[in-house]
């Protein structure tokens, strides 16, 4: 039980400071990858608390789908530019 | 400080006090209840289904389902009507930019194949193990999402993909109507045998129902992405 708060409040740092680094990074692509990385926390801890249906949802929407169509827009964005 | 910055600072501090005051007042359920304990003990005789989460998703909450997945409809039809306003450019239109490096087109052609296989256990488990429908639906928009990644000129059929997607919505509200005429109610999945607890043909019409949503789902994501990718900014 104990060992399981202490890994929660792991993961919420962890997500906590995936988050600030999505607000700060220079480049957007790192931005962009951060923030899957808070999806990802989340999920982990959608499982800790015995939901991995949602944490499911979480991972393949939120970290997966959601990270691949901000790339995907980018990259759309950088061939448009240099036609 | 300036009341440009102080504003949004009070209204952090003010919901910032609402989540306190509810995390503080907080304290779990010692034991389900009613509703939960219902579903509980009687999901697996009613239902026959192993997995609680995707019996009450789609049995006892399937009109909530049928409704969800007609807003996502919506959505896609919606982000469709939309960006055809502007012009399509014609196949292999968008293969004049930047082409994408060989290690994402290599891994996306190992990938692909055993993402789609991933995404059809999903839903066609979904009655067994975690997951369903709409996860195992976005894992299949994902695969074809990393295949657009790694070929920007690739294009899929739109006839194709709005098939699938309709005749999957219909057969889903068919199912529902069967189950009025022929169980006790819409969507009631006791229009199949049970069969036995655990194995991959049980929970009656669960499976069918969760394989109809997740090719819909499958294939309403990948039509939004397809329109996003295959059209352009008017000039």
């Amino acid at each position: 039980m104990i060992g399981l708060t202490i890994l929660g409040a792991v993961l919420a740092l962890a997500s906590l400071s995936a988050a600030v680094l999505a607000l700060l990074a220079r480049s957007t692509l790192v931005a962009v990858l951060a923030a899957g990385l808070v999806s990802l926390f989340a999920s982990v801890m959608f499982l800790l608390l015995a939901a991995p249906d949602v944490a499911m949802t979480e991972a393949a929407i939120g970290s997966g789908l959601t990270t691949f169509l901000f790339i995907f827009v980018m990259g759309r964005i950088r061939r448009e530019g240099t036609q | 400080m300036t009341t440009r910055m102080a504003i949004p600072l009070v209204l952090v501090a003010l919901l910032g006090t609402v989540f306190f005051a509810l995390f503080s007042s907080y304290t779990p359920d010692a034991s389900l209840n009613l509703t939960a304990s219902y579903y509980a003990d009687q999901t697996v005789p009613e239902t026959g289904a192993q997995n609680i989460v995707t019996a009450i998703i789609v049995t006892y909450r399937g009109l909530d389902t049928l409704g969800e997945v007609t807003v996502l409809f919506l959505t896609a039809a919606i982000v469709g009507l939309v960006l055809s306003q502007s012009k399509a450019p014609s196949a292999h239109a968008g293969a004049g930019g930047l082409p994408s490096g060989e290690l994402l087109q290599t891994g996306a052609r190992m990938l692909v194949p055993v993402i789609l296989l991933f995404g059809a256990y999903v839903f066609i488990n979904g009655h067994l193990t975690p997951g369903g429908g709409f996860q195992g639906g976005a894992i299949v928009a994902s695969a074809m999402l990393l295949m657009l990644l790694a070929d920007p000129a690739e294009r899929f059929s739109h006839g194709l993909i709005s098939k699938i997607e309709s005749s999957a919505g219909l057969t889903y509200v068919i199912l529902g109507l069967l189950g009025l005429l022929f169980a006790g109610g819409f969507l009631d999945n006791k229009i199949l045998p049970l069969g036995t607890f655990g194995s991959i043909f049980s929970a009656g019409a669960i499976p069918l129902i969760y394989v109809l949503v997740g090719l819909k789902v499958g294939a309403e994501f990948s039509s939004i992405l397809t329109s996003l990718e295959e059209t352009e900014d008017a000039e």
